[in-house]
């Protein structure tokens, strides 16, 4: 990998959103929009029930500060994709000494950003609007973020290789594919309060023990170690996943011809 | 008649028996051709002959059913980086981000090329194609004149040995196609750069290339310098050419049966 060329793809989109004040807001829009809702039916129940729920529900907040860290993440990888399609620059990349492994972990550096800002604002609004402290979560917030990030980046590769492989007829799967984890990753809710057939589901994906862990920690300060790990073994095996369907994908429109129609469309 | 020298030209390209079927369809037939350091190649042929998927091919976006591919003495795919980087490519039909501004573009592909000193080479090559005003313009808000120099201003940033032109010159007017046409031919001898040229403008080929292959259903019907081809099928002009291959896809009494080197 050259990191001459993984720099010049992240200075391409960094010059992108300087010059498009509206994908500096979106980035923030949505998520401020979500927490705002979140939080206000928290103060609500806080208000109306008994307090030792009332502290329960603070995990509302946190679960979903913490999924748009994962949606952020996949959004870079998907979204950034979509911007060089969406500009006719596709073919452009293709036809430049750009390997597919640069042009990736250029996706994810932007992502990376995308989820820096993102948990700045909903940090401060949250902090400030609510007093929620997302660093109640102390140094355990760096794990979580770190694996939540990982399932991101191999949802935004699948999302890219569904987009290469069909089009941009599956241009909406780029927002659509993480709200297909929602229901079973367990991000508002515990895996034992899911029905017991979707438990193993649950499991299987790395989030699950993500949002178990941070509900762990704002209960009792601490965490299950076995969870970090389960998470970090699958998240590799995700990564490997996507990104070999990713690579196969690429290849597979070579061979059928597809790139250069879809580059141009 | 005595038999000619061997051809010791260095070859930049080369496709030997390159084929490409879609569905069962030959888009491209056991098409072969060597394009030589300081060549420009016009690749001609109506729409749907093949020239499309040729250019794909050559450009590793498209993988060939059988054939072999060349460049620089390398297999393309095993090489496609190595390649790639001493290649470059500008068409009518792709576009730079429109809402980066024309130095910001350059600037990441000089970045991507790794071209030394990229903002004297990209000063140095806008002014070349007179177009050093548009520097600080938004890329999406130019004629389509002025986005083809920019895309050309790409096209060489890295000194490319080997430069693919996919209709330079369309939906430019004549005063513009005109100048594009000088630059590319003063830019290509200044740097023995081989040149692979496709164009439905005829007036492109007269005077940017120094030999034409002909498609007509993805087989080469004839090759030569425009001046030979159009002595040999008693037409006028290449337009005549260009239109009796369209028509009845052939030309010579007895056209070429495989693809000529």
């Amino acid at each position: 990998m050259n990191f001459r060329i993984i720099s010049a793809l992240v200075m391409r989109y960094l010059f992108l959103y300087s010059r498009s004040p509206m994908r500096l807001v979106e980035l923030a829009f949505w998520p401020v929009v979500d927490l705002v809702v979140w939080g206000n039916v928290t103060v609500f129940i806080q208000k109306n029930t008994n307090p030792e729920f009332g502290s329960y529900v603070l995990f509302f907040l946190g679960g979903m500060i913490l999924w748009d860290i994962m949606f952020r993440a996949q959004q870079g990888v998907a979204i950034s994709f979509l911007e060089d399609v969406w500009t006719r620059n596709l073919l452009n990349i293709f036809v430049a000494p750009v390997r597919s492994s640069e042009y990736i972990s250029a996706t994810f550096i932007v992502g990376m950003l995308r989820i820096l800002i993102t948990a700045v604002v909903l940090s401060f609004i949250s902090w400030f609007g609510y007093a929620f402290n997302v660093f109640q979560l102390s140094w355990w917030l760096i794990p979580f973020f770190l694996n939540l990030m990982l399932f991101g980046w191999s949802l935004g590769m699948i999302s890219t290789a569904l987009i290469l492989r069909w089009g941009l007829a599956a241009e909406s799967l780029a927002w659509a594919i993480p709200f297909f984890f929602q229901p079973v990753v367990a991000v508002f809710y515990r895996v034992e309060d899911m029905p017991a057939w979707s438990r193993p589901i649950a499991w299987c994906f790395p989030p699950t023990y993500i949002f178990e862990g941070m509900r762990d920690v704002m209960k009792s300060g601490t965490m299950n170690w076995d969870y970090l790990g389960y998470a970090a073994g699958l998240n590799i095996l995700y990564l490997a996943l996507a990104g070999w369907l990713f690579v196969w994908v690429l290849n597979l429109t070579r061979k059928r011809g597809l790139l250069t129609k879809f580059a141009t469309q | 008649m005595p038999p000619s020298p061997p051809d010791t030209r260095e070859v930049i390209l080369e496709a030997i028996d390159l084929t490409r079927e879609f569905d069962g369809v030959k888009a491209l037939d056991r098409f072969s051709f060597k394009l030589h350091r300081g060549e420009v190649l016009g690749l001609l042929g109506a729409n749907g002959a093949g020239k499309t998927t040729a250019m794909n091919c050559l450009l590793g976006l498209t993988l060939p059913s059988s054939g072999e591919l060349n460049a620089f003495g390398l297999p393309l795919q095993a090489n496609r980086i190595k390649i790639l980087q001493r290649a470059n490519f500008s068409s009518a039909y792709t576009a730079l981000p429109g809402n980066l501004l024309v130095w910001q573009n350059l600037l990441v592909f000089a970045r991507i090329y790794g071209v030394p000193n990229p903002k004297k080479k990209i000063a140095e090559l806008m002014e070349l194609l007179e177009i050093s005003h548009l520097s600080k313009r938004v890329t999406g808000q130019l004629s389509a004149g002025e986005s083809t120099r920019v895309n050309l201003v790409k096209a060489f940033l890295n000194d490319p040995e080997l430069l693919m032109l996919d209709e330079p010159t369309a939906s430019l007017d004549p005063d513009i196609a005109d100048k594009v046409r000088k630059v590319v031919r003063k830019v290509q001898r200044e740097r023995n750069i081989a040149i692979l040229y496709t164009s439905h403008n005829m007036r492109d080929i007269e005077e940017v290339c120094d030999r034409v292959i002909f498609l007509h259903k993805g087989k080469i019907v004839c090759e030569g310098t425009p001046a030979d081809i159009i002595a040999q099928s008693s037409s006028d002009n290449l337009e005549d050419v260009f239109i009796k291959i369209a028509r009845d896809g052939e030309l010579l009494d007895e056209p070429k049966k495989d693809s000529a080197v």
